[in-house]
């Protein structure tokens, strides 16, 4: 065992720290990474200091206690310190802290601040209908999107393992963490345009439906409503009013829709040829602009091409067939009796135009998407880094025991990741708390209410028209005991960490 | 056994587990290409979307209203820079510039301050020094929401609301921990011999954090400094509070015309796309810097 564990084996990042441009590769690991995490901001302690990431852990000596409070006797006096220290104690103190305190005192004020209501602006947040909608909102967000971009990143990191292009792949999805949520919100309200002719996400999905269901609807076609029409309206279906023989065309002329919107392939119509033995007929567009003779092909009456038709007998449907692009249909091999002709509800049916994603039911899925598009690089760039760290004998080593490539990954590679894993999905819950942009900028204004989730109900309380400063601030300290569990994680990890 | 797997790891392994035989490496060959199809596609997920929002910029209002903007590569003849020159005559520039007079002095201070701080946590003794950097830790995850309303008052009192300079301050305090944290681990990771040499020489404090110290943090200092870059360039909510019309930097000046998202589409793409330029060039300049980086890391 030790001998294989002092192998020959390189650690396959070897390369990459060759060609850091840095000038040592200390330096280099403990800024990068810790420094990837910045995106998220206020959340990097949570990666920084874990300990977790193998490139984290450089950044403390061996024994910090030894090497940093050793320095007392040639230091300098506490009183340089405090110059030192003065700009970033003075900017976080009226910046940061002191906002803090001053909200927790104006939450329990009303909207002007004149009046003292106690905790009434804590009993809106949980009694008012639109911001318990938003404390829904925020809990899906934080029951889906962490745990989707984890395991996107993680699934992203195995699969590029082992592939030649991965450094191109990584850095295709790690993009979007440079770019703005505001661009990117941009970016995703084009994706999701309900129009299939405008939004890449709808045109994908019509055309993946129509691969598998004609589209070629016809709504609003329908026959004459008057007795001399052959056809009539039966539950949707267009049915010929007179059971039809074969050798007797069946003519079946429609109104109610634009000559325009024929499909450009559509030809003038024509009687089907008369076949011995065969029910046929024509199906097209009963009307010429300034005349015509209702209920006979004219001159330069269009057929309906793709109409589908159906035999019917006895209730049951006995043949289907589909008309050509002049109108006509005929049915083959059909036994001789007496039929009606259908055209099924199909055909007239408003086409198929895709998901509305903006609408109020979608659009927090919809937002969700945008924002894995954006995190899932910071995840899959952490959790690699966490793999390629693994040991690679513990692997080999299960391999050659006879362990399979899942059985490897199930019980030593998931175990051995779980701390970058932890990482990554604390840094998401938190930064699923405080979401915001992508929610204001994605949700069109009439769906935001359903859209709506704590901070950006705080600004629009606050600032966005609502006016109510109270309420604003008790918002705000909701949202600071949300995240205040991952402050007491961050602060016990660092003082683990020290000791 | 292990001498053998060290030498010949080949064999010992199909001796091992005879199932890794011809029909298993097919299938693993056969599973390789399916991996790559499957990251191509994964790959136009990550790539199409900024692709069209770029595609939409550059084409005619009318051809956005009657066609996607994926037709561009069947015909791509209907390319025009219209929407830029409309954009930048609209007085865009001036929301750039903003951008710019906000993104570099907050980028500046967070590094100047921060690394001071970071200075005197990592190398000075003081009482309530670990107490105080405790706070800063926790300081981490505060939302900004909690200091919207405050800060709103402070400023209306200091005469700066609205202005670039309240912007600016607002984002050095909220830049700072993260900033302080990640400094003073690069500091305390610097060797204590080199600062014990420069404190025997006599040397004033503020030279050795001048001359010695904050030159050797250059990578980590690199690396804050485009962070903290890109998270001020792509603030949207600081500026919406902080920033009035004179002042206000891309993001908001792109978010008041969200309203309209239909109609507004000739402004919003290339705006939008312009916005993204600049951090774009810095994510792929400094990409080995941050992403081999965290590979490089992983060795250790």
């Amino acid at each position: 065992m030790t001998e294989r564990l002092d192998g020959p084996q390189t650690p396959r990042g070897g390369d990459d720290v060759a060609r850091g441009a840095s000038p040592g590769p200390d330096e280099t690991t403990e800024t990068k990474g810790e420094v990837t995490t910045h995106p998220a901001l206020d959340d990097d302690v949570a990666t920084g200091e874990s300990g977790a990431l193998p490139q984290l852990a450089t950044g403390g000596p061996a024994s910090p206690k030894a090497r940093y409070g050793g320095s007392g006797n040639l230091g300098p006096a506490p009183k340089v310190a405090v110059f030192f220290l003065l700009p970033a104690v003075v900017l976080l103190g009226a910046w940061v802290v002191y906002p803090i305190v001053y909200s927790i005192i104006r939450s329990l004020y009303d909207a002007n601040g004149g009046t003292f209501v106690g905790a009434d602006n804590y009993a809106a947040i949980f009694s008012d209908s639109g911001t318990l909608t938003t404390i829904r909102n925020n809990l899906i967000w934080v029951v889906l999107a962490p745990s989707l971009v984890t395991a996107l990143g993680l699934i992203f990191a195995v699969l590029t393992e082992r592939i030649r292009w991965a450094t191109a792949f990584k850095l295709v999805v790690f993009m979007p963490m440079a770019v703005s949520l505001l661009a990117s919100g941009v970016i995703f309200r084009l994706v999701y345009e309900q129009d299939p002719d405008k939004g890449v996400a709808n045109a994908v999905i019509t055309s993946v439906h129509d691969l598998f269901a004609s589209s070629s609807g016809y709504p609003g076609a329908r026959p004459r409503e008057n007795d001399q029409a052959p056809a009539l309206v039966d539950k949707g279906a267009v049915v010929t009013r007179q059971a039809a023989q074969a050798g007797q065309p069946v003519l079946i002329p429609l109104v109610g829709m634009k000559p325009e919107a024929l499909p450009s392939g559509a030809a003038a119509a024509r009687s089907a040829p008369e076949a011995p033995g065969e029910l046929s007929g024509t199906v097209w567009l009963d009307f010429t602009p300034g005349g015509g003779t209702a209920n006979k092909i004219d001159g330069n009456e269009k057929g309906l091409p793709e109409v589908t038709v159906e035999a019917v007998s006895g209730g049951a449907v006995k043949a289907t067939t589909t008309t050509a692009a002049d109108g006509s249909f005929h049915f083959t091999g059909l036994p001789q009796g007496s039929y009606q002709v259908r055209l099924p509800q199909s055909n007239f049916t408003q086409p198929f135009s895709g998901v509305t994603w903006l609408g109020p039911t979608l659009i927090t899925p919809a937002i969700i998407g945008a924002f894995i598009w954006v995190w899932a690089g910071f995840a899959m760039v952490l959790i690699a880094a966490g793999l390629s760290a693994i040991p690679r004998d513990a692997l080999e080593a299960a391999r050659i025991d006879g362990a399979t490539e899942w059985q490897v990954f199930r019980s030593i590679t998931i175990p051995l990741l779980s701390p970058v894993l932890l990482v990554v999905l604390v840094t998401m819950i938190i930064n699923t708390l405080k979401v915001f942009d992508l929610v204001f900028v994605i949700a069109p204004g009439s769906v935001q209410p359903q859209a709506n989730v704590i901070a950006l109900e705080m600004w629009r309380v606050s600032f966005g028209g609502g006016g109510n400063q109270g309420l604003g601030s008790a918002l705000a300290i909701f949202l600071l005991v949300l995240v205040l569990p991952f402050m007491a994680i961050n602060i016990r990890r660092f003082r683990r960490e020290q000791a | 056994m292990t001498t053998l797997t060290a030498s010949q790891p080949g064999t010992a392994g199909s001796a091992g587990a005879p199932r890794r035989g011809v029909l298993s490496r097919v299938l693993d060959k056969a599973g390789g290409g399916l991996v790559q199809v499957v990251l191509i596609v994964l790959a136009l997920f990550w790539l199409l979307p900024t692709l069209g929002l770029l595609v939409v910029s550059l084409r005619g209002d009318t051809d956005n209203n009657s066609s996607g903007w994926w037709t561009f590569f069947t015909k791509p003849a209907q390319m025009t820079f219209d929407n830029y020159s409309n954009l930048l005559a609209s007085g865009f520039t001036s929301s750039f510039w903003n951008t710019v007079a906000i993104t570099v002095p907050a980028t500046i201070l967070v590094i100047g301050i921060a690394a001071m701080a970071g200075y005197a946590f990592a190398w000075m003794e003081f009482p309530g020094r670990d107490a105080l950097f405790l706070v800063v830790i926790a300081l981490l995850v505060v939302p900004i929401q909690i200091a919207l309303i405050p800060i709103a008052k402070m400023y209306g009192f200091l005469g700066i609301f609205g202005s670039i300079p309240g912007v600016v301050l607002f984002h050095v305090a909220f830049g700072l921990p993260f900033a302080i944290f990640l400094l003073r681990n690069f500091f305390v990771g610097i060797p204590k011999e080199l600062l014990e040499a420069a404190r025997m020489d006599g040397a004033a404090e503020w030279k050795i954090f001048a001359t010695v110290v904050f030159p050797l943090a250059k990578p980590a200092v690199a690396s804050l400094g485009i962070f903290q870059f890109l998270w001020v360039w792509n603030d949207l909510l600081i500026a919406l509070v902080f920033a009035d019309t004179n002042a206000q930097p891309m993001t908001k000046a792109l978010q008041s015309q969200m309203r309209q998202f239909g109609t507004n589409v000739d402004i919003l793409a290339p705006g939008a796309f312009l916005s993204l330029i600049i951090p774009l060039v810095l994510f792929f300049s400094f990409q080995r810097y941050f992403v081999q980086g965290l590979m490089a890391g992983s060795v250790k």
